[in-house]
């Protein structure tokens, strides 16, 4: 601790002779009204002893660019001893004006899965970042880092120690497997299909030098959902969308059935959960039951999230699998396509396969993608036929919105093709019904 | 360079005279367990909740099959807080919750307590202190949010201050469910759009190509790999004034930032000509409808701090015109679907142009095939 100690009186130095208070009368403007204002508890900073000099000038440039309209920081090169990534470095393009905060470093640590957190370490997390740092922290950054947001050089490693030893470690930057982020879930949630914690941690811990030392094409992240309501987004912004889902009937409480017709009415009833079902799968019987045709039934929620006491996912959980989500850089934004229907998601042994496969996708990438690509990219590349023959997955009707409309393709296998699908699917060729095996 | 930092690149300093500082070694011991921070009750009933309802705005009441039950109290952040705000939030969490809290997707803040008799007091601390209870059910959540000046090395503009303006407009859509279903509001601060897709996306929409400091390039920047981030192909090799650099087609040039992140003296920002952009329809549950990306249906509002009041003016409007029209469970890009386009446009009083009109790969699949029109 006698480096901290050191390091109060240095800033408890500097505090006492830095430059009078930036004035700041455009951000003045967003301390008033409702919501909470990020301007507030900067001057909070400001004012504080440990952190005040560097804070007074990082308000000083944030106002400079409110006037301006432009930002001015400029990235580099800063990471901590034995990783490459999880550190994003800026340095400021007018320190001239603002010294204080010339470097503003921020590091990225992940969090618990699920975002869980008592007040203790909370606290204990205030205490490292107000020592080496701003004091200023993002709970969380769009990948799900936890943002400890603006630091010298010296202080990333200070920090870092501290935080490791409280058992948080960096996350991903640059070409890199990034931070993951897992619903609530099985914490608190009815809807979950799977462990969704589990299914983040025993992927992204198994992969722990993939998010430290950036040596992908680029970046790759996963994404945990349990339900189709995706609550983290999975299939934006994924590369790797694990989306809960079921493979046995939905359950119906006709008891609660009844009970939510009789409070809402049958006529809203019949509009806002039997017609907006989106495959025409439900019916309201004359005595207010439910009736479900779950062989039509896409899993999408609806009826489930309006009448959440009456309706439940099957037994039969598990997960999707959908590949190649993101943002518009550079090709323009791409949607996860479903590549693995169902995987079933209970035992052991059924994560250690999800494992396998997650790192199977990860060696892919690694070997194939161009640089910059992005696994959706590689994707459209190569074409889904190619993708999932490298990837040992057989077709599935669940991959397409429809089969193909253009007739330039070669087919002169395509009676040894649907021989293997019927061998998939353990039927007869003349449709007779005999369900696969598995 | 400081101690106790590696730099790849820099070269490693010859033996020196005082012993070389130790290094600690780190322990790679990624995503913590969750299990360790939950509360109790969480613990004990994981993965066997029962069914969940919420008692008013901003509570949920979740029922364990155990008959166990668990009430959570969501309130909204600034997103970027000082520790004396989160301090602030773990005093109510030691005092008037029971010390375990957790944070949303959307950077909502919420207790968890095992009796419903400490709802009310949590709600009215809360308020007190200024971090409004709501964002549950079909209310207007908090604005997912990037970056911006206050730390993005590209941003157009800030997040921050567009998201406070917009929430301060939005507070009482936020603290009560009264919208037809939920809303999500996005915001992104260059066109790469990390803040993701949204009900309604206030997006940074560059204008101009990038203004070249030919003077900078040949050293700055890695010149094949700015060619080849270009998606248009509109950047080629180029002599000016006797330095290697780079030049732009501006008759191809889609204005998209693409080239600036690995080439910083291709300024793609500038007061003017940085603007923001307004898209509607994107989400991503697959309740009801699959999910969809947003749609633009605004561009070239200024970029103009501290509020930004002609984006909150365009908000409102298409906010409203949703609020008054849809049917209950119609999210945006539902209730534009049944209503069509030309409604849209009509009932929120904005123009249709040329651009939005899609040039892009697909764009054909953008377009209207039938015969179906709407009068």
């Amino acid at each position: 601790m006698s480096d901290a100690k050191k390091d109060d009186v240095v800033k408890a130095t500097t505090a006492k002779t830095r430059t009078p208070n930036r004035p700041t009368p455009k951000l003045d403007e967003l301390e008033s009204g409702p919501w909470p204002s990020f301007v507030t508890g900067l001057k909070r900073l400001r004012d504080s002893e440990q952190n005040g000099a560097m804070m007074n000038d990082l308000l000083g440039q944030l106002e400079h660019s409110y006037t301006e309209r432009l930002g001015y920081w400029k990235g580099g090169t800063v990471s901590v001893f034995g990783y490459g990534g999880g550190i994003i470095p800026r340095f400021s393009e007018v320190a001239d004006k603002f010294p204080e905060s010339k470097e503003f470093h921020t590091l990225r640590v992940m969090p618990p899965a699920g975002f869980h957190y008592d007040t203790n370490v909370l606290r204990k997390m205030c205490d490292i970042w107000e020592r080496h740092g701003s004091g200023l922290i993002a709970f969380h950054g769009q990948s799900g880092d936890i943002m400890f947001q603006g630091t010298t050089t010296a202080g990333c490693q200070k920090a870092f120690d501290e935080f490791n030893e409280i058992g948080f470690d960096l996350g991903g930057a640059g070409p890199a497997l990034r931070t993951s982020m897992s619903c609530v879930g099985h914490a608190r949630c009815e809807m979950s299909n799977y462990d969704e914690a589990r299914a983040l941690r025993t992927i992204l811990n198994d992969n722990v030098g993939e998010i430290h030392r950036p040596a992908l094409p680029y970046k790759f992240k996963f994404k945990f959902s349990g339900c189709p309501n995706d609550c983290v987004n999975a299939i934006h912004r994924a590369d790797f969308a694990v989306i809960g889902t079921w493979r046995d009937d939905m359950k119906v409480d006709q008891e609660e059935v009844k009970a939510y017709v009789e409070q809402v009415g049958r006529k809203y009833v019949i509009d806002h959960v039997i017609a907006m079902c989106p495959t025409r799968a439900l019916s309201l019987n004359d005595d207010n039951t439910l009736e479900v045709e779950n062989k039509s039934c896409v899993r999408c929620m609806h009826c489930i999230n309006v009448m959440h006491k009456a309706l439940a996912p099957g037994d039969d959980k598990g997960a999707s699998i959908m590949i190649g989500g993101k943002r518009s850089l550079k090709v323009g934004d791409l949607m996860g396509t479903m590549i693995v229907p169902f995987m079933k998601l209970e035992t052991d042994e059924d994560y250690a396969k999800l494992k396998a496969f997650a790192r199977q996708v990860i060696d892919f990438f690694a070997e194939n993608a161009l640089e910059h690509e992005r696994i959706g990219e590689t994707l459209d590349r190569i074409g889904l036929p190619a993708f999932i023959d490298a990837l040992g997955i057989q077709p599935d009707p669940n991959m397409v919105k429809h089969p193909r409309t253009s007739s330039y393709v070669r087919t002169d296998d395509f009676t040894d093709e649907a021989e293997k699908y019927f061998a998939r699917k353990g039927a007869h060729k003349d449709g007779s019904a005999k369900e696969a095996a598995e | 360079m400081s101690q106790g930092t590696v730099t790849p690149g820099t070269p490693a300093p010859a033996a020196a005279k005082a012993p070389p500082p130790k290094l600690r070694k780190p322990i790679e011991s990624g995503v913590p367990d969750p299990m360790q921070y939950m509360h109790p009750i969480m613990r004990k009933n994981y993965g066997n909740w029962a069914w969940h309802e919420r008692p008013r705005p901003g509570v949920l009441r979740h029922v364990a099959k155990s008959g166990d039950e668990i009430f959570t109290v969501r309130a909204g952040t600034q997103r970027q807080m000082d520790v004396g705000t989160i301090r602030k939030l773990c005093d109510i969490a030691d005092t008037y919750g029971e010390g375990h809290v957790r944070f949303t997707t959307r950077s909502n803040i919420e207790y968890m307590v095992g009796s419903f008799e400490k709802v009310p007091k949590l709600i009215e601390v809360l308020t007190k202190e200024g971090f409004p209870v709501g964002g549950t059910g079909n209310s207007v959540s908090m604005i997912s949010h990037t970056q911006g000046w206050l730390h993005c090395d590209i941003p157009g503009t800030d997040a921050s201050g567009v998201v406070k303006s917009l929430m301060d407009m939005l507070h009482k859509e936020f603290i009560q469910e009264d919208m037809p279903n939920r809303v999500r509001i996005t915001t992104s601060c260059c066109q790469i759009n990390c803040g993701g897709q949204g009900d309604i996306s206030i997006n940074v929409q560059y204008t101009k190509p990038p203004k070249i400091d030919h003077e900078k390039v040949g050293n700055v920047c890695e010149r094949p790999s700015v060619v080849a981030r270009c998606p248009v192909a509109a950047i080629r090799p180029a002599m000016v004034n006797g330095k290697p650099s780079l030049e732009v087609d501006e008759k191809k040039c889609v204005c998209c930032g693409a080239c600036y992140p690995p080439c910083p003296p291709m300024q793609i920002n500038s007061a003017e000509s940085t603007k923001l952009a307004i898209w509607v329809g994107g989400k991503h549950s697959n309740a009801r409808s699959k999910p969809t990306f947003h749609k633009l249906v605004v561009a070239n509002l200024p970029n103009n701090p501290p509020r930004w009041p002609e984006v909150e003016e365009v908000v409102r409007k298409i906010l409203y015109a949703y609020k008054e029209d849809a049917k209950d469970w119609e999210r945006m890009g539902e209730w534009i679907d049944r209503i069509g386009w030309p409604q849209f446009f009509e009932k929120t009083g904005l123009a249709f142009t040329k651009h939005h009109l899609d040039t892009w790969v697909g764009a054909r699949h953008t377009m209207n095939m039938s015969a179906h029109v709407r009068f």
